[in-house]
């Protein structure tokens, strides 16, 4: 909805109210400023929290996760330190000694008692020649003369010149690595120097990151083998059960839901001269418990103020609503005052002038009859006496009856007098456009004032002149169509004379209607039309020693201008 | 008290004239005429104690004779008609001097005694 059409309905919700809507339409226009205003409020603080919140957790998790990338890449940089190590010292070997010196079973016996010294966890130490045939070897198996042509690791090692194997059980049940280099010696011959190493440093150094209940630490092969024992995913061997990123990346951080449906935070480092990725693995829960509790504080404080505010909002719109509505009530109420005046007045006209039209014939019955009554009593001999005097009594008790009719109607009339007080007439005519400015918005007419400031001060009588006003308005109102203008100007006319004239683009009159629109009991409205509304406005611009004109053309409008005297002359009127 | 000579003013000649008629037969000199000109003439010549004066009327209204009676001769007692509602025109018209205002259709017990206190108020 947009902001424009939400106006209107509010706008359209105040203004329609007939008796039985009434209530409704203030429920809805509560409604809508209820909702209006907590969505003002209230989509800025979600807004602003969701920012915080995520501003916060990724710092937060910078902060944690920056430790656990270093713990990861210096356990890798250990790792990788050893098996380069061991590497260095085969290929040392390799290229120190020659081919026949390697093949010789003691002297190769003697290099892997000095390197068992220096070097710890090698298992075996073995030559093989160029097409694969294991020549010496000194170890705790039986190898002399295997065959290895047939063994990828073979032919890697002939094409890239040194290897390192995956982890592999050997014949014992113990996790052991291969490594292998290749030397191409003077005399144009390969040199394969192969040799085992135990893993349990791997576990070693693992150990020595000293991680805590929820973390887990282990390597894993390009295939996702376990290559070191998990805390969390199994034994050497088994499969790790989390999809990882392939491919040669510095330390990279991921989030995964683990088989046991913990949200775990995973650092993975490739190794660069092996197929080895260190695998460092902390469940989220445990790094996030800062985060938690900022999170948990900041829950408290978010809803603490949403109640806030919507018991705020809700107070706010009450009291908003409530005076709209007794604003309103209190304009209808003005309003149907004014109605009522002008219905009163214009009854109170009417009997003052049947009561006063009826009191001279009915003073003349009441003479002749009296006389009547005297001439008979004062006979003594005419006849039927008894008789004529009863009569004429009752003709008197009627003319009583009659008189107290008239005077009452004559009271009544009485209370719709004149008073005259000092007025501007631009404000008479605002406030009597109040009145009609609900009906103006909601037919969408353009009520256009053109009222010149400073107009003298005139003496008049303010609810008669407000009924001219409101009659002539109304009609107005009544002209036209929705959308349609009615235009109101005042100026000044003359030294004793003021003028208004309210135009309207509606349907004007013809000459016939014009010629009528004074008189009594004449209306061309459908229905609720007394006939009385002009011919009473005609009565007291008259009264008041005004002047009212009007100008009509069928079907372009009607203008029409009150002349109004400074100061009011009363007259007789109609 | 009788004999006392009474001016009716009024455009109604049926009422004015019955209203006389009624009074002669009580004893009173009453004397009818239906507008405020000859009203007027009639004082001069032969000024009556007593008007009894209608307001509204064609011409001259009541409270103009009224008015011209008042600064010609104070002496003479008013008695105000109205046919109309409003008892400001009778409030108006005493305060120009009317002795009091009686609304039409009148009681003629009512008019006498409000005649006689006139009179009895003279000084």
């Amino acid at each position: 909805m947009s902001p424009k059409n939400l106006w209107t309905r509010l706008t359209k919700s105040l203004l329609h109210n007939s008796n039985g809507e009434a209530s409704n339409r203030y429920r809805i226009l509560r409604r809508n400023i209820f909702i209006l205003m907590i969505l003002i409020t209230i989509i800025p603080l979600i807004i602003m929290a969701g920012i915080y919140q995520h501003e916060y957790q990724s710092s937060i998790k910078k902060e944690i996760v920056n430790p656990l990338k270093t713990l990861a890449n210096k356990t890798k940089h250990s790792l990788e330190l050893f098996l380069e190590e061991r590497l260095s010292v085969i290929r040392f070997i390799a290229a120190s000694y020659s081919f026949e010196e390697l093949s010789d079973q003691k002297t190769l016996n003697r290099i892997f008692n000095v390197l068992m010294d220096e070097y710890c966890c090698l298992v075996d130490l073995g030559l093989i020649n160029k097409k694969g045939i294991q020549l010496s070897y000194v170890g705790p198996y039986e190898f002399l003369g295997k065959n290895y042509s047939k063994q990828s690791w073979f032919h890697e090692v002939v094409v890239k010149g040194n290897y390192i194997s995956d982890v592999f059980m050997g014949y014992r049940q113990f996790p052991h690595v291969a490594i292998a280099v290749l030397r191409r010696t003077e005399e144009g011959r390969y040199l394969i120097l192969r040799a085992t190493i135990d893993t349990s440093k791997f576990d070693n150094i693992i150990a020595s990151m000293q991680l805590d209940q929820e973390s887990d630490a282990f390597l894993i092969n390009r295939e996702g083998f376990l290559q070191t024992p998990s805390r969390f995913y199994g034994k050497i061997l088994d499969k790790y059960p989390v999809s990882f990123p392939m491919g040669n990346y510095g330390p990279i951080v991921v989030e995964e839901v683990d088989p046991q449906k913990r949200i775990m935070l995973i650092v993975y480092v490739p190794f660069t001269r092996s197929d080895y990725i260190m695998v460092l693995t902390k469940q989220r829960s445990a790094l996030l418990k800062p985060w938690y509790t900022l999170k948990t504080k900041m829950l408290i404080i978010f809803a603490i103020s949403v109640i806030t505010i919507v018991l705020i909002v809700f107070k706010l719109t009450d009291t908003l609503v409530k005076r709209v509505k007794d604003a309103d009530e209190k304009r209808e109420l003005a309003y149907k005052e004014v109605q009522h005046t002008h219905k009163l007045s214009s009854i109170g006209r009417l009997a003052a002038g049947v009561a006063h039209e009826i009191n001279n014939p009915l003073a003349i019955i009441n003479e002749k009859a009296g006389l009547m009554k005297d001439l008979v009593a004062y006979d003594d001999q005419f006849w039927k006496n008894e008789k004529f005097l009863g009569l004429t009594d009752s003709i008197l008790k009627s003319v009583e009856r009659c008189k107290e009719i008239t005077h009452r109607l004559l009271g009544f009339a009485r209370r719709m007098e004149v008073q005259l007080v000092k007025l501007d007439l631009n404000e008479l005519i605002q406030e009597t456009l109040s009145f009609l400015n609900k009906e103006a918005l909601y037919r969408n007419i353009v009520l256009k004032l053109q009222l010149t400031d400073n107009l003298p001060y005139i003496v008049s009588d303010r609810g008669q002149l407000q009924q001219v006003f409101l009659n002539i308005l109304s009609n107005a109102f009544a002209a036209v169509e929705d959308g349609g203008e009615v235009v109101v100007t005042s100026w000044e006319e003359d030294l004793d004379t003021l003028g208004v004239s309210i135009q309207d683009n509606g349907s004007g009159m013809s000459e016939e209607i014009l010629r009528n629109i004074f008189d009594p009991f004449f209306t061309t409205k459908q229905k609720g039309g007394t006939g009385l509304g002009l011919a009473i406005t005609y009565g007291i611009v008259k009264k008041m020693g005004g002047e009212i004109k009007v100008k009509s053309k069928q079907g372009e409008g009607s203008i029409f201008t009150v002349y109004l005297p400074k100061k009011a002359k009363i007259g007789p009127g109609e | 008290m009788r004999n006392l000579k009474i001016l009716l003013v009024d455009d109604e000649v049926e009422f004015v004239t019955t209203l006389a008629e009624r009074l002669e037969l009580r004893g009173f000199r009453a004397q009818a005429v239906t507008d405020g000109e000859s009203a007027l003439h009639i004082i001069e010549s032969d000024p009556p104690q007593v008007i009894i004066l209608d307001v509204m009327m064609p011409g001259m209204g009541g409270l103009e004779v009224l008015k011209r009676i008042k600064t010609q001769h104070p002496q003479i007692h008013v008695i105000l008609l109205t046919g109309h509602g409003s008892t400001k025109e009778g409030i108006e018209g005493m305060q120009r001097g009317a002795f009091d205002y009686l609304m039409k259709p009148i009681n003629i017990e009512e008019l006498i005694k409000k005649m006689q206190d006139a009179i009895k108020s003279q000084p």
